[in-house]
């Protein structure tokens, strides 16, 4: 009877969900309510954890909750604790998730919501959680070790130096990218300016409130940061509107970027304990009430959403970035669907703290379906709006005009109407003076996560505090990634350069934290740089750039994955991983070459070096040349890397399925487990 | 034996709050005073962090 009832309500959400995409991918012409979004992701992630997930748990990966895990085995009160299966899906959640899903799901609506949105849910469903359920269980059963140590060790030695070198390209590059983002949110934006400086002397406050006062209350210090914090969003307002102090928050993207840098670079060299961690405890604790917010917010709200399904620009004529929807739909948004980056995480902290290899599927395949979902509300935060308002906020003026007039005109020549007035009216109600040239996606997202909020709480009266408070939420996971994001990279270069000469490798020792630090922040300062001085706005080199960069890496994943589950003599089921490989080898491939070679100059690097130099010659000409050139080169080292990883791969592949080579896989010795029944 | 509607919620309530403390490291700090066998102080939260700050600081945090 039990059976036969699961069954039925199994199918009821089979019929629903199938319904509920339905409606979403075949829908034109009309509005569509952005609860189908909703139902078909809550369907498609619900039946592919009870199926998909359970499936690979028990055929390819066979969990076994009699194995001991190193958290038991190694655990030691720091690095290795059994954990409760909860809190480490909570902890395991808040590393994964950061702006990546909000931001690359509000670029890519520009091919309209049906896009992204099928690629969110398959992606997810089919690669992301895949992938981080698999790299978590290896990882697991290898004490915990790295996706560099594991590439080395399964791969050779080709795969764990591609591995690293991957890692300290992409955290360059997403450095610069999110970096882009926030200069772009904040540039002539006195509220959002004032707004952000003030959770820099808020975070010290905290520091020295931890250290000195109620040393280890760091919920509760939070709290308190909470409060300061929208104390400061509320007096960024008055900020704003006074005559002396506007002027001193109102700030060009130049020098917004020249601060940041050297804000990064400051909190890369400080103690961790004054800025770094207390930062890192605020934007965590906004993050996690704001997303839930969030969430509650649309199903209860359930906007219509205005953008069409599919737009004129997926021809690859998009005013955000150039290129078709295939491959670069699937590039924009990596977070969401499946990003590289969270490899690192599965194979970092989380391993250490599982007490059962059962809990690798929640904590693995579960978290990330928790992302995936913040990527359909950043879809639909998007597509709420008027498009013509997202394109107008979107759009670079180097493309669509320099005056309000100008790009409303282009913009409505595009068929989606927008007049001056309407973004007049839009920017007074959120409190900035224009809402034109936004590009990087967060502005958008602000705007449309204000506008959902406002329907309800407040009215047009509170709009600006939504939007400023949205713009907040956004920037300090930003400047938590630019501070963790910079130190970790520093430690990279470190370890590395300890190699060549010791001291350098001492993380105490100040002329290399300084050396290092200076290292990483010139680097990514000068993508940084480039993106704010590009006529075309930046995220249209920048964001493709990080994509193949963060789905390269996932590719290096993927083949670790695989090879191990060849190794382990599952090659009947390797394509579960394998088929995510392929696809994700077609992309970035496809993209890379296009992003190199494309003979459209807003689409390849070199086409565009070379318009600029047959075009009159300006004092930036020589150097806009050299960006590009520089991107294309440094696209093309990515994939030469990845390349390499690949055919290293293979030949392992053939390797153990000939009989060539030995299939034997580096795990840990069985151990049984002693915890009791209740944690397994 | 069944959890009554209560209890569950209670049991709820303490999962998340120990999420919470997990994530903000509290439940960390309070790792190593046990380890330690410290009470806590200034000197004994210096200490704590300057023996986690490098560990923790080397956690990637994704995009």
């Amino acid at each position: 009877m039990n059976k036969a009832l699961s069954t039925s309500a199994w199918v009821a959400v089979a019929v629903l969900g199938a319904g509920a995409v339905g409606v979403v991918a075949v829908r034109r012409g009309e509005p569509i309510n952005a609860l189908w979004l909703v139902v078909a992701a809550t369907c498609c992630y619900a039946l592919g954890y009870r199926f998909y997930s359970s499936f690979i748990a028990a055929k390819i990966l066979a969990l076994d909750s009699r194995r001991a895990t190193p958290a038991e085995r190694l655990e030691n009160g720091r690095d290795f604790v059994v954990t409760n299966k909860w809190v480490v899906f909570g902890h395991h959640f808040a590393a994964i998730a950061g702006p990546g899903p909000l931001v690359g799901p509000v670029l890519a609506a520009q091919f309209g919501y049906l896009p992204g949105t099928l690629w969110v849910l398959a992606g997810a469903v089919f690669a992301g959680c895949v992938q981080d359920f698999v790299i978590l269980l290896f990882s697991v059963r290898r004490d915990g070790k790295s996706l560099t140590e594991m590439a080395k060790e399964e791969i050779g030695v080709i795969g764990g130096v591609v591995a690293y070198a991957a890692v300290v390209a992409i955290l360059i590059i997403l450095l610069a990218v999110v970096a882009l983002v926030i200069v772009n949110a904040l540039k002539d934006s006195p509220w959002g300016t004032f707004t952000i400086a003030m959770t820099i002397p808020i975070a010290l406050l905290m520091g020295l409130y931890l250290r000195r006062i109620r040393p280890g209350k760091v919920l509760e210090v939070s709290a308190l940061g909470f409060i300061l914090v929208l104390l400061a969003i509320w007096g960024g307002q008055w900020a704003s509107l006074n005559p002396v102090v506007a002027p001193v928050f109102t700030l060009r993207a130049q020098t917004l970027a020249i601060l940041i840098i050297i804000y990064a670079f400051a909190a890369s060299a400080v103690p961790v304990w004054l800025l770094l961690a207390p930062r890192d405890y605020l934007s965590t604790f906004v993050k996690l009430g704001t997303i839930g917010l969030l969430g509650i917010g649309i199903v209860a709200l359930h906007p219509t959403l205005h953008m069409p399904a599919l737009t004129r620009f997926v021809d690859g004529s998009g005013p955000i970035f150039a290129g078709k929807i295939f491959p670069f739909a699937f590039i924009t948004i990596a977070c969401g669907a499946i990003s590289g980056f969270h490899s690192l995480i599965s194979s970092g902290t989380t391993p250490k703290l599982i007490a059962r290899e059962t809990q690798t599927r929640m904590v693995g395949y579960g978290a990330m379906m928790c992302e995936s979902a913040v990527a359909v509300m950043a879809i639909i935060a998007a597509c709420s709006l008027q498009p013509g308002v997202y394109f107008a906020i979107n759009s670079p003026a180097g493309l669509v005009g320099q005056t309000a007039t100008a790009a409303t005109s282009t913009i409505s020549g595009w068929g989606f109407s927008v007049t001056a007035a309407d973004m007049q009216h839009l920017a007074r109600a959120v409190g900035e003076q224009t809402l034109f040239n936004r590009t990087g996606g967060a502005p958008a997202f602000a705007v449309g996560m204000a506008s959902i909020f406002s329907q309800s709480l407040g009215g047009e009266t509170l709009m600006a505090l939504w939007y400023h408070f949205a713009v907040m939420f956004e920037a300090l996971f930003i400047l938590t990634v630019l501070d963790a994001g910079t130190r970790v990279a520093r430690f990279m270069i470190q370890d590395a350069l300890g190699h060549i000469y010791k001291p350098l490798g001492r993380t105490s020792w100040y002329p290399s934290i300084l050396a290092t630090s200076a290292l990483i922040v010139a680097a990514w300062g000068y993508f940084l740089w480039q993106g704010v001085k590009d006529p075309l706005g930046g995220i249209n080199s920048l964001w493709p750039l990080f994509g193949i960069a963060n789905q390269l890496l996932a590719t290096v994943a993927l083949c670790v994955a695989t090879t191990i589950i060849i190794k382990m003599h599952r090659t009947r089921y390797a394509a579960v991983t394998l088929v995510p490989l392929l696809w994700l080898v077609a992309v970035t491939f496809t993209a890379s070459w296009q992003k190199i070679l494309d003979r459209n100059p807003r689409i390849g690097f070199l086409a565009q070096a070379r318009v600029l130099a047959e075009g009159p010659a300006t004092t930036a000409t020589a150097r806009l040349i050299f960006n590009n050139r520089l991107d294309a080169a440094v696209t093309a080292v990515l994939v030469v890397m990845v390349a390499l990883v690949l055919i290293e791969s293979v030949r392992q592949w053939i390797g153990v399925l000939s009989g060539r080579e030995e299939s034997r896989v580096k795990e840990s010795p069985f151990v049984m487990t002693r915890l009791a029944e209740d944690l397994r | 034996m069944r959890q009554s509607g209560m209890s569950r919620f209670a049991k709820a309530v303490r999962i998340v709050l120990a999420t919470l403390r997990e994530i903000f490291d509290e439940a960390a700090y309070e790792r190593f005073l046990s380890r330690t066998r410290t009470p806590s102080s200034i000197k004994a939260y210096a200490a704590f962090r300057e023996e986690f700050e490098e560990a923790r600081t080397r956690r990637p945090k994704c995009c």
